[in-house]
């Protein structure tokens, strides 16, 4: 039997289609089996593995509260990458328009100086940063967590996604906002700003994201349960001997993932198209 | 100098007469760029000079002495201290097996990604999805799923008959399975740049090709590939500096054993200075980073320009 022309599309449009299934098992399956697990009781955990747990085991998400406080801890994630989000907002998008618009001496070398920084990990600064935070008094407190992100490596890229989208934009209306008198800074917030709206969502998703994830600054600077941040309260669900309480922890690392998984979702275009313009990342 | 301009600039002259226009651009400037730049000094600059300065002196924490050694800590990791090229080593390791990876699935993922068909947006979604997960949950998941026998890969090979080893209690085993989840963690970064990076291609150089009779291969070899050099280049010099700064990946999964099987460079910083409190030894170590990541990243950019000139 011979196969038509349309028929062989079809069959190759399937065996792809199923290729690239088997390829994504790697990429989903880690987030189902979280979830289940999370509802499955901790003799289930370690037997038959199945991916519906025998009986759903709801108290894991409230014994979750119980292990850490833990509400709290989610709490100071949403309230400090916020802030993180706000803060990179406005300064990355004063120096940003600075660099695309102003005519300044030393403008070429600031450039070269701030991108030197995206290619510095941040383990290398981590111990001076350490001794300043604690000269400052600021240790156990979340100014840190603010301050390193937003003057660090990654608020420099947030600078540079800004400029680049700034030196883009057309001049006129700029230009006719000077006109009318408008000072530089009004012609920053009334004009440049509005027009920019993409490059500002760009930033404020990566941003927040990134301060969301943040491990190792937390790690250093906070010792005190009710100031950990999520990623830090996630790698803390183990027993006296240090040992991981899996149910718990499972249950929880999947309320934090789940709900950004869910905007995800919803807004995946754009998020992805933010990465795409930073192109900066990890 | 327009008419336009004169007047202004006189009319500022006359109030204070050294704010020129051009003056007055260049102070609004640096106020614009001031608190960018302030912090910068603050929390990036001052830092890196002053871990330079930390690792010429022997200071433990514990002992609250600082003594100047000169390049005494260097000499320490270079020569004295057998950890330091095991963890050079593991370090290497992970990122010779990480970048290649990393890019060539990246690249299938996103030619196989890059053209319109029926699921293309759904099958984009899940490789990215890992890309915005906190890496602690996703070493938390993954060492849940690596264990021994009860864990579910494990399981899952043994159902077709293999039988899996104690993927992260050996230590070849550890160093490959830290590298593949942090792959099928990052993939979907490089692979979205290089979709952006294709569909940037006109249609009419691989139609063109096609008509000389070019074979698929020859078409992406010869056309596609060249293309995309600057984005091979982007994307490599970030994924090493990338794999170089994983800690929380490995922290989690393996805590840098067994038998320190995975412990890499940003993790020995981190538990010689935060850990043992050796903050000189720590320091020298993070300028021994510093100088590999500037290295690498030079000699990409030299090797890429040679090839392309």
């Amino acid at each position: 039997m011979s196969l038509s022309h349309k028929q062989m599309q079809m069959i190759k449009r399937v065996l792809w289609t199923v290729s690239l299934m088997i390829v994504a098992v790697p990429f989903v399956f880690p987030f189902l089996w979280m979830v289940s697990s999370g509802f499955k009781n901790a003799a289930e955990i370690f037997g038959q593995p199945s991916l519906l747990p025998a009986t759903w085991r709801w108290q894991n998400f409230l014994e979750v509260f119980d292990h850490q406080p833990f509400a709290r801890q989610y709490f100071n994630s949403l309230y400090i990458s916020g802030a993180v989000t706000v803060v990179t907002l406005v300064i990355s998008s004063l120096a940003g328009y600075a660099l695309a618009r102003l005519r300044f001496a030393g403008s070429a070398l600031l450039m070269l100086f701030l991108i030197s920084a995206l290619m510095v990990p941040e383990e290398v600064t981590i111990i001076p940063n350490f001794f300043l935070i604690r000269l400052m008094g600021l240790m156990d407190t979340h100014v840190p967590l603010v301050l390193l992100p937003v003057f660090g490596a990654h608020g420099v890229m947030a600078t540079f996604l800004m400029r680049q989208y700034f030196v883009a934009l057309p001049k006129e209306l700029e230009d006719a906002g000077k006109m009318d008198g408008l000072s530089r800074i009004g012609i920053w917030w009334k004009i440049a700003l509005p027009m920019s709206r993409p490059a500002l969502a760009a930033v404020a998703i990566i941003t927040f994201l990134h301060s969301w994830n943040l491990f190792l600054e937390p790690l250093v600077f906070l010792s005190s349960l009710e100031k950990f941040t999520l990623p830090l309260a996630l790698a803390n669900f183990t027993d006296a001997y240090g040992l991981p309480l899996w149910h718990l922890q499972l249950a929880a690392t999947s309320l934090a993932v789940v709900p950004i998984l869910g905007v995800y979702l919803i807004a995946q275009r754009q998020i992805i198209e933010s990465f795409a313009m930073s192109g900066v990342k990890g | 100098m327009t008419p336009s301009e004169k007047t202004t600039t006189m009319a500022h002259a006359s109030r204070v007469p050294w704010l020129t226009l051009r003056r007055k651009e260049a102070l609004e400037a640096w106020l614009f760029v001031s608190p960018t730049l302030i912090g910068f000094v603050i929390f990036f600059l001052g830092p890196l000079i002053a871990v330079g300065l930390y690792s010429l002196t022997e200071w433990n924490l514990l002992s609250q002495e600082s003594t100047f050694v000169g390049v005494a800590n260097f000499r320490d990791a270079l020569t004295v201290n057998p950890d330091f090229w095991h963890v050079v080593r593991n370090s290497a390791l992970f990122a010779l097996g990480l970048v290649p990876m990393n890019m060539a699935l990246a690249l299938m993922l996103a030619i196989a990604l890059s053209r319109p068909f029926f699921g293309v947006v759904f099958f984009r979604t899940i490789f990215f999805a890992p890309v915005i997960t906190s890496a602690v949950a996703w070493a938390i998941v993954w060492k849940f799923l690596l264990q021994g026998e009860a864990g579910a890969v494990n399981q899952l090979l043994a159902s077709i008959g293999i039988d899996g080893p104690n993927w992260l209690r050996e230590p070849n085993w550890a160093m490959f399975a830290v590298i593949v989840t942090r792959v099928i963690k990052m993939v979907g970064l490089n692979m979205i740049l290089y979709i952006a990076a294709l569909q940037a291609i006109p249609r009419d150089y691989e139609q063109a090709a096609q008509l000389e009779g070019a074979s698929r291969w020859q078409v992406f070899h010869m056309v596609i590939w060249p293309l995309l050099a600057p984005t091979t280049l982007i994307i490599m010099v970030i994924t090493t500096i990338g794999s170089f700064k994983v800690f929380d990946h490995i922290y989690l999964m393996t805590g840098g054993g067994p038998e320190n099987g995975t412990l890499v460079l940003a993790y020995y910083i981190y538990q010689q200075g935060f850990e043992f409190f050796n903050i000189g030894y720590a320091s020298a170590l993070a300028i021994i980073m510093f100088v590999i990541v500037l290295a690498l990243t030079i000699v990409q950019l030299i090797l890429r320009q040679k090839g392309s000139g």
